[in-house]
């Protein structure tokens, strides 16, 4: 089996699961009780936020845990926004977000917010310049998404961080759920940024595990009110098990993480090799600086992305087509249809993603595989004619 | 850069005559003590300074430990190298390199015992000051008051360099002082007074008093983890944990409750001043400050000093609260004080305690008690623990979480 997508989840790593097990097995306690049971617990939790404050660099205090990637975003947007609404109700994101950040804006706009969506250019990359031109003395908060999570783009968040230091008001918020474990982290998390979110179970940790950071002194409204746990702003009984597990899996990814993001570099290049020139054959994800390691995603002409994905599946490798891309084409959140790429090449997308579990010889692999999958479909659509 | 050992300088106890053998030789002991888990590092004592041979020990590691032990005026990081001019050059450029910071001044200050070397100290000091000054930018001479001395010393079997005078934690060696106890509660106020017991030489038993059920395991655990965090001061302390719901309780049950305060502090004094009889102590030390709380109040201490003629040493006694506070950050046990652990002060006290209470009173009302028995039983629970520099008790699963982690 060759598993390249990675972007959608990952295996649990087995360590991780062993950390998971042994708290499941014998600190159960609730962190929030008196007695020894509930202090073990505690301590352990604790443990578990110092230890990932120290690898993200962050404050202990400044990181929160939550269910997921999901709810850190809607979180960050909608806690901010509601929380700011006094001072302004103009809140800026990008066209090329992840569902769980376009569809809260479109949440706070069907409440009355203003939003707007920056447009991106062929890279799907924003630009300082129109978010500069976009941000209004109401303006509250700017949400642009550290990796784009369908074709890998950086966007430039320390060229955004240098801008927004002009605007001390506004809070920064960078979905980094595609960017951890990248050798990228200085780049999408920069002194600037208010808020950011990631999901453990996109580095082998469990589901239902997701981080949000908050800096210092920003406030945000709590969605969750209840016991008051995570400083009264996220109530609901800790996840423990499950949080040990992502402290554990975040150490784990880190651990020599350049040689890791290399081997990723690798795999991709040599994938993008092959595909290069190949009559019929459309590269959205660049191998430049611009883009992250682990996303390759790219069309064969005149085949849908969907067939693709089937037709490699029952060579038993997995891959998916980019998220909306299968969509009817009026979906907003595509963030090819934002890069204005041709509908057709669109719906013929797929993504590859890579990580540090793959190996160079599954690369070739699958380029034997795609190989002879491109020399069947070739002659039907009349490719290279 | 590497150092090869470090030059000590004695503190106050220089001025002690003849005593001062009894000085250097404790301080020795006590730097040992704390130095104990570096087997290759060598404690020579002399009677003007003390040197510590390094032998590759590491010198931040060692620094830290240093900067906490009485007796110590200042200390030298220092490198030995041999006696050749280019030695003492390239040497001297680097510490001065390391050390210096646009702006500084600096001297050369060359010390002499073996006058058959090659150079005379006037010499050497204008020798390797040239040196410097061609390869270093910035550099400025002062002779008067230099921000780096840069000291060379000829001695017989090599050259030893430095540059650095660092600070050493003042005061006495612990134990030239003498022994008592510290009643040590878990607040803000009595690790600081065990600091300055300890820094003018008194060796300290800290007592404990805990009321399970009253009182939980932290709070005791607490009180463990704060005399961790002396003990980097002293090398290791003694930890006496004394029961004392059974007397609380008593007290409530049959006192009124505006002298519960004043009788409970008597029988933590009493309890104290017995322990320390045992154990040959000569005072005994606490945490109070003058009207801080009701049981601080001059009428209340002299109500609970009545049961005994030791002497009551009371360290912080005229300190603002905003001193105390510094203090204890500064000696790092302030963040553990304030963990929030109700401690056996706290529970049983009434809402409206006397703050004048009468001595006449207060010996009637006590001896409707059986003072003895209850003081025996007490003493009879009680535990001791040796409590070494850093050791932990609330944190103790953190090798645990580490390996699940």
């Amino acid at each position: 089996m060759i598993y390249f997508d990675n972007s959608a989840t990952t295996k649990i790593d087995s360590k991780v699961l062993e950390t998971y097990e042994q708290v499941v097995q014998t600190i159960w306690g609730n962190p929030s009780s008196l007695h020894k049971l509930g202090d073990r617990a505690f301590q352990l939790l604790e443990s578990s936020r110092n230890q990932i404050a120290n690898l993200l660099g962050t404050k202990p205090d400044e990181i929160f845990f939550t269910s997921g990637g999901t709810e850190s975003n809607n979180w960050a947007i909608k806690g901010t926004a509601l929380q700011k609404r006094e001072f302004g109700k103009h809140i800026i994101t990008s066209s090329v977000e992840h569902a769980s950040v376009a569809n809260t804006f479109t949440t706070l706009e069907s409440l009355g917010f203003q939003v707007t969506r920056l447009p991106v250019d062929k890279r799907g990359c924003v630009s300082v310049t129109d978010l500069r031109n976009a941000i209004d003395s109401n303006t509250t908060l700017v949400s642009v998404m550290g990796v784009n999570n369908e074709i890998g783009t950086i966007q430039p968040i320390a060229e955004i961080s240098d801008l927004l230091d002009n605007y001390p008001t506004i809070s920064f918020h960078v979905d980094n759920v595609q960017a951890l474990g990248k050798n990228i982290w200085s780049r999408v998390f920069t002194p600037r940024v208010d808020l950011f979110s990631l999901s453990g179970h996109k580095f082998h940790a469990p589901r239902g595990t997701g981080i949000l950071y908050k800096k210092r002194g920003k406030m945000i409204f709590p969605l969750h009110d209840g016991g008051g746990q995570e400083k009264g702003l996220r109530s609901g009984t800790e996840n423990l098990p499950a949080i040990a597990g992502m402290a554990k899996a975040i150490r784990l990814l880190l651990e020599n993480e350049v040689q890791k993001a290399n081997l990723e570099v690798t795999i991709k290049q040599r994938i993008v090799d092959y595909l290069q020139n190949k009559p019929g054959i459309k590269i959205f994800s660049q191998s430049s600086v611009d883009f992250a390691p682990h996303i390759l995603c790219f069309a064969l002409e005149g085949i849908r992305g969907e067939t693709l994905v089937h037709t490699l599946e029952e060579h038993d490798i997995y891959t998916s087509t980019t998220s909306a891309c299968a969509s009817t084409k009026s979906e907003e959140a595509s963030t090819l249809v934002a890069m204005h790429v041709d509908d057709k090449d669109a719906t013929s997308a797929i993504r590859l993603s890579f990580d540090e579990t793959n190996t160079i010889e599954e690369a070739d692999e699958f380029i034997k595989v795609f190989d002879k999958i491109y020399q069947h479909f070739a002659p039907i659509n009349h490719l290279g004619e | 850069m590497k150092y090869t050992e470090i030059m000590v300088r004695y503190g106050e106890l220089s001025t002690k005559g003849k005593n001062r053998k009894d000085f250097i030789g404790r301080l020795a002991g006590n730097v040992t003590k704390v130095l104990r888990d570096f087997p290759q590092v060598e404690i020579h004592p002399r009677h003007d300074r003390m040197h510590i041979v390094l032998n590759d020990a590491p010198f931040t590691e060692i620094d830290q430990r240093l900067k906490r032990v009485f007796g110590i005026q200042t200390y030298s990081p220092t490198i030995k190298v041999e006696k050749t001019l280019d030695a003492i050059r390239e040497t001297s450029l680097a510490l001065m390199k390391e050390t210096f910071k646009a702006g500084m001044s600096f001297k050369v200050n060359t010390r002499r015992s073996d006058h058959h070397f090659t150079y005379d100290t006037n010499e050497l000091n204008l020798m390797i000051g040239d040196y410097l000054f061609k390869n270093m930018t910035g550099l400025k001479v002062e002779m008067k008051h230099p921000d780096l001395v840069l000291r060379i010393e000829v001695r017989q079997d090599a050259v030893y360099i430095s540059n650095q005078l660092l600070h050493g934690a003042g005061g006495m060696p612990v134990g030239t002082g003498g022994h008592a106890v510290m009643m040590l509660s878990g607040g803000i106020d009595s690790p600081v007074a065990s600091y300055l017991a300890l820094k003018r030489g008194v060796d300290i038993d800290m007592i404990h008093f805990y009321s399970p059920p009253y009182t939980t395991e932290k709070a005791l655990n607490k009180a463990k983890e704060l005399t961790g965090i002396l003990a980097n001061y002293s090398g290791r302390i003694n930890f006496i944990a004394v029961p004392f719901a059974e007397i609380q309780e008593t007290i409530k049950e049959k006192l009124p409750e505006g002298y519960l305060m004043t009788v409970q502090r008597r029988f933590m004094l009493r309890l104290a001043d017995q322990i320390r009889a045992k154990r040959r102590g000569l005072a005994i030390f606490n945490g109070e400050s003058i009207g801080q709380v009701a049981s601080q109040t001059l009428e209340s201490m002299a109500a609970i000093n009545d049961i005994t003629t030791t002497p009551v040493v009371r360290p912080v006694a005229t300190m603002d609260k905003t001193e105390i506070i510094r203090l204890a950050e500064q000696i790092g046990t302030f963040d553990l004080s304030i963990q929030p652990f109700e401690d056996c002060c706290t529970i049983f006290a009434p809402p409206r305690p006397k703050t004048k209470p009468r001595i006449d009173k207060v010996r009637e009302y006590e001896s409707r008690l059986d003072i003895a028995a209850l003081v025996n039983r007490a003493l009879d629970g009680m535990k001791i623990t040796t409590i070494y520099p850093g050791d932990k008790f609330l944190a103790n699963k953190a090798k645990e979480d580490t390996a699940l982690l």
